[in-house]
């Protein structure tokens, strides 16, 4: 193994806010993250805002690993902040981010995640507006970690919310499911499985303040991240007291995704997705929407995959041969039931 | 003492008599009534819901020669379970007379099974004169619909799916003459009163009716197409068994590659045509039970030499029925004497009951739609048995048993308790007293359609059985539907209880066994264990509080969980990684060269979505896969299935050996078999002795682990549960090699070894422990 450098990696020095500390600052996020907010490097950053109804949210991020097919953790913290928030109605506009950095960690790969990161916000349209760098001792912390805190307005005339789901709503979702989380697992576990999965890591503020503002009928947003599919729609069911009534047969998901999670005994509705989410539209308006999400938006695996009933708070799944299936939130490892 | 003395100069005494048991909906009363007029007895008879009440008053001797008469010879399909007398004074009776019901408030009277039609209404179906004739819903007090028709008890027609039926002039005055057949028979019916056919297209368009439908049906069939015919517990899917088209077509549609279809014969002798039945067998397909008996082909039609292969693939046996309804038999008084008779639904799917529904669920498998308009009140599939050494054991308790309690050791004054059962092959049991009330067959309930059969049939049996349960337990794995349902039901105790457990606990139970403890040899594919674990081969001792593990099969990973399950060869790539390290890799290497072996062995590695199991279905199942016989299981527990039909009929003195094996620490260890499996396999023995001796190390190793503890214990008495002793070879052996060795052996036959018995261990176990947490 070729012995590190110094000067290639990550030291505590550079987080003791002497001139290393500085100089981080300087080489990375500030030369990255470059705008006029961040750049005063007062304290806090202030800015002003309008009238209106504001939403924050934050998050933590420790994937690992880090680089994955189709994003890194950087771009998954500004993803995953921002669509929390877009979800929510909400369109953001700043972000802040915290790094927790190992000891040892390589530039190199902290200024691909900073890079990433920056990408995405421009992307995304939003900036990051302050930050904070920390850095612990080997083993006290896995590479790195970031948190990102995220602040947007609510758009005006955007009303989200579980009260009101109504039976006959369609239930959509914008693309294929699992490919996230089995990009992930494939690149973690190592499977010996030469996927070709890529993980769907994307901003969707802008898509999705481009239907809100389009679509008054649309009742409800959700990413569709930890526990996948169904878990966040038994979450949704459960909140608002209806019944999701899910096609097996109408559900997005890629080829390659269906053969590995078949050959590794996994359910693609339970894998974790970072640029796919869940709308709950008036009936009248979901032809419309998927046809704008399929066409102008080049979601051409967007589909709708059910409908809302009347009922207690459960997830259904109409299966292939014509019975129903109830899904329930993931509980750990599913263990076989068959005797 | 009170006297009355008659005109004649003789005193008289007057009884009143309480019978309880299945005494109603079987010809009781007109029984009663006749044997009254023959012993000069006066009084009356009463259908209540404690059972039937007797007041008999004669001289003193009559009265003795009609209660002996009664006590025994009872009506052919009653069953007397309890009988009270009790002296009177003397009414002066002038009569005898049949009273009408008295709906009461305790409701012991228990609700008559369904009766396959009885040899009386056979002959008047095909007989032109009677007025029944090509009638299919013909019925007498001896045979006819009970279970699947009845709403509420007392059994009495307004009370049944017959009630919106009035009854002609001619069946009115039947129903009303004591001396007739169909005396309160209560569903009976005629072509002027009562149901009728109709035959539909799959489009709904009437195709035939009452006057026509038999050729229609006939026609139907002959073409070749399939039928959807709607029997006493539900739809069948029926088509003509010897043409080959058709059953494929069938297994095509029905989502059904290679589960074995029950077939239908016209008569015993068109049985015997292709199979092999022994008296007890025949004695049970002509029984008003009528269940499906497994019977093995003849040779020739196993060389295909008049069935097709495709109604049981691979397999030497067949599930044969004789008809057991009016429409039955009329369906078979044409040109075609065997029909394939498999379950009206999708795979796992409730059986479909209702006409409103046929259409939309079976639309997509049926041609044809044979229904008529009596309602089925309660589903019910056909029961399922294999004769072993001359005894019925039961594997589908359903049709014909339910709802006849199986007697178990309880007291009195006892709460109701509910067991609520397993997952796949689910029926739940109440517990009233010392019955046990075992549900008809519900099947896979992880469904919505299952959950709610389920629950719908729970509400209909507690009304039946007027058992309303106190206590709850169902099965401690976290992911069944079932125990999610079992929760639901308000009780007063909740009781989780583990899956082996339950299977010791139900035999113990059906062999009439106290709170004793014995030797459990659980076998079975797998069920949660306490340790987080998939277990399924377990020597157990315990009783109906508590159990110790004593010996387990060596765990070995699962990789896939129940993607494993369903790709047998999964699990014996998994064994020979973990029990023959690289010899076992370069083997499965030779053995599975298709596979991607790489991935298994890293998730096996990894621990990576691999449950580990000690289950004994899972050691089948590698056993199968290694020697070729499955490699993909299409349905529960097929490869095992065909591992043990391998075994050669005449097996040699070869297959008298067993393989070697280690046990250490209450573990087993296969690891060696594995390897002598390989060695056998690749030197070219044949797969029949290979797995003879396979099953032959299965009974020595649970031989030498019962002996083991039996020496530790000093207890004799060994119980064999768990659906891996459907196994007639593995069955047979063990019980042999028990019996040779001083145990007393206690096995299955009133309730499934497999899942569909342990509804009933589970609801001992909880009257245990809330016996014991109530002291
Ligand atoms: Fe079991
Ligand atoms: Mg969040
Ligand atoms: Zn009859
Ligand atoms: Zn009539």
């Amino acid at each position: 193994m070729a012995e590190e450098k110094d000067k290639d990696i990550v030291l505590l020095s550079h987080g003791d806010g002497g001139l290393l500390t500085h100089q981080l600052l300087q080489d990375f996020f500030l030369r990255y993250f470059k705008n006029d907010l961040l750049d005063s490097l007062t304290d806090a950053a202030v800015f002003s805002s309008e009238p209106g109804r504001m939403a924050i949210s934050t998050d933590a991020f420790v994937v690992d690993p880090v680089f994955f097919p189709g994003g890194d953790i950087g771009k998954l913290a500004v993803c995953g902040t921002i669509n929390d928030l877009a979800v929510s109605g909400a369109q953001p506009l700043y972000l802040t981010a915290s790094f927790v950095i190992e000891e040892g960690f390589p530039f190199a790969d902290l200024e691909k995640i900073i890079a990433s990161m920056a990408n995405t916000c421009r992307v995304a349209g939003v900036q990051i507006i302050a930050g904070d760098t920390k850095v612990v001792g080997r083993g006290q912390a896995d590479k790195v970690y970031i948190t990102t805190t995220g602040v947007g307005y609510l758009l005006p005339g955007a009303n989200l919310g579980y009260q009101r789901l109504e039976p006959g709503d369609k239930v959509l979702v914008n693309g294929c499911l699992g490919n996230h989380g089995l990009a992930i697992l494939l690149q973690r576990e190592a499977l010996g499985l030469d996927s070709q999965i890529i993980s769907d890591c994307a901003p969707l503020s802008i898509m999705t303040t481009e239907i809100l503002k389009r679509f008054k009928g649309i009742k409800l947003m959700r990413d569709l991240t930890r526990g996948g599919l169904a878990t966040n729609a038994k979450e949704i069911a459960m909140s608002s007291g209806v019944d999701f009534w899910l096609d097996e047969a109408a559900l997005p998901v890629e080829d390659s995704v269906k053969g590995i999670t078949e050959l590794l005994g996994l359910d693609p509705l339970y894998l974790a997705n970072e640029g796919k989410f869940l709308i709950v539209v008036a009936a009248e308006e979901a032809g419309e929407l998927l046809r704008y999400l399929r066409e102008d938006w080049s979601a051409e695996y967007a589909c709708q995959i059910g409908d809302i009933q009347a009922g207690k708070g459960n997830v259904y799944l109409r299966t292939a041969l014509g019975g129903a299936r109830q899904l329930n939130m993931m509980a750990g490892a599913p263990l076989p039931r068959i005797c | 003492m009170t006297r009355q003395v008659q005109p004649g100069g003789k005193t008289v005494s007057r009884y009143r008599i309480v019978i309880k048991g299945v005494v109603q909906g079987v010809g009781f009363r007109p029984f009663v009534y006749n044997l009254a007029q023959v012993w000069g007895v006066k009084g009356s008879v009463l259908n209540s819901s404690r059972g039937v009440v007797i007041e008999a008053e004669a001289e003193e001797n009559n009265v003795a020669g009609f209660l002996s008469e009664l006590k025994n010879n009872p009506p052919q399909l009653s069953r007397i379970s309890d009988y009270q007398l009790s002296k009177m004074p003397p009414a002066g009776y002038t009569s005898f007379v049949i009273l009408a019901s008295d709906p009461g408030d305790e409701k012991e009277a228990l609700v008559p099974p369904d009766v396959a039609i009885c040899a009386d209404c056979a002959k008047e179906i095909i007989d032109r004169k009677d007025r029944h004739y090509q009638y299919p819903f013909t019925n007498c007090t001896n045979c006819g619909p009970r279970f699947t028709i009845i709403n509420e008890i007392p059994y009495d027609r307004p009370k049944t799916s017959m009630a919106s039926f009035c009854m002609c002039d001619q069946c009115a005055r039947e129903y009303h003459d004591p001396a007739d057949r169909r005396f309160h028979a209560q569903p009976t019916a005629c072509p002027v009163c009562g149901p009728h056919v109709e035959v539909l297209d799959s489009a709904g368009r009437n195709v035939a009716g009452k006057e026509n439908w038999l050729e229609t049906c006939w026609n139907i069939l002959q073409d070749g197409k399939i039928l959807a015919l709607k029997g006493l517990g539900g739809y069948h899917l029926t088509c003509d068994a010897k043409n080959k088209e058709a059953v494929k077509a069938l297994r095509r549609r029905k989502g059904r590659d290679a589960k074995p279809f029950a077939v239908m014969c016209r008569d015993l002798e068109t049985v015997q045509k292709y199979c092999v039945a022994g008296e007890k067998e025949k004695e049970l397909l002509i029984s008003p039970l009528a269940p499906i008996i497994i019977l093995r082909k003849h040779l020739q039609t196993r060389l295909n030499e008049g069935l097709p292969e495709e109604l049981a693939p691979g397999l030497k046996t067949l599930g044969v029925m004789l008809p057991y309804t009016p429409l039955h038999l009329l369906l078979f008084s044409g040109p075609l004497d065997m029909l394939v008779m498999t379950s009206g639904n999708y795979s796992n799917l409730p059986l479909v009951k209702d006409n409103s529904r046929a259409a939309g669920e079976l639309g997509g498998i049926a041609d044809y739609f044979l229904q008529h308009n009596r309602e089925i009140v309660n589903r019910c599939d056909d029961s399922l048995i294999q004769v072993v050494d001359g005894e019925p054991h039961i594997y589908r308790r359903s049709r014909g048993y339910v709802p006849h309690p199986v007697l178990v050791p309880r007291g009195e004054d006892e709460p109701v308790i509910l067991g609520i059962g397993g997952e796949m092959k689910n029926n739940f049991c109440l517990l009233k007293k010392n019955q046990a009330f075992m549900s008809q067959y519900i099947g896979e309930i992880d469904s919505l359609e299952g959950e709610e059969n389920l629950l719908t049939s729970f509400f209909n049996l507690r009304k039946l059985t007027d058992a309303i349960p106190e206590v709850v337990a169902y099965d401690a794995h976290p992911g069944y539907a079932s125990a999610r349902v079992a929760r639901q039901i308000p009780a007063r105790a909740y009781f989780e209880v583990q899956h082996h457990h339950a299977h010791l606990a139900s035999c113990l139970a059906e062999n009439g066994l106290g709170n004793e403890e014995v030797i459990g040899a659980i076998l079975d594919g797998t069920g949660y264990g306490t340790d987080g674990n998939l277990w399924g081969f377990e020597i157990l001792t315990g009783n109906y509080d508590d159990f110790q593990r004593r010996f387990h099969l060596a765990y070995v990973p699962l990789p896939g969980g129940e993607a494993a399950i369903r790709q047998p060869w999964r699990t014996a790539v998994a064994y020979l990684l973990a029990f023959l390290g690289e010899e076992g890799k370069r083997s499965a290497g030779l053995i599975f060269p298709e596979k991607n072996l790489d991935v298994i062995e890293r998730m096996v590695a990894g621990g990576f979505n691999s449950p580990l199991s000690s289950g004994c279905g899972r050691l089948f199942d590698a056993v199968s896969a290694l020697l070729g016989i499955c490699r993909e299981n299409t349905y529960e527990g097929q490869a095992a299935v065909e591992l043990g039909e391998a075994i050669q009929e005449t097996a040699g003195n070869d297959d008298m050996q067993t393989y070697p094996y280690e046990t250490r620490e209450g573990i087993i260890w296969p690891g060696q078999m594995l390897a002598a499996i390989i060695d056998d396999k690749m030197a070219g023995v044949p797969v029949q002795s290979i797995s003879a001796r396979f099953h032959r190390t299965l009974v020595s190793m649970v031989g030498e682990a019962v002996e083991r503890v039996s020496g530790a214990t000093g207890i004799k008495k060994v119980a064999l549960s768990g659906g891996t002793w459907q196994n007639q070879y593995l069955f047979r052996t063990a019980k042999q090699y028990f019996s040779a060795r001083g145990f007393e052996v206690l096995y299955h036959r009133q309730v499934p070894a497999n899942d569909g018995g342990i509804a009933l261990g589970q609801a001992m176990i909880a009257h245990w422990r809330w016996r014991k947490r109530c002291v």
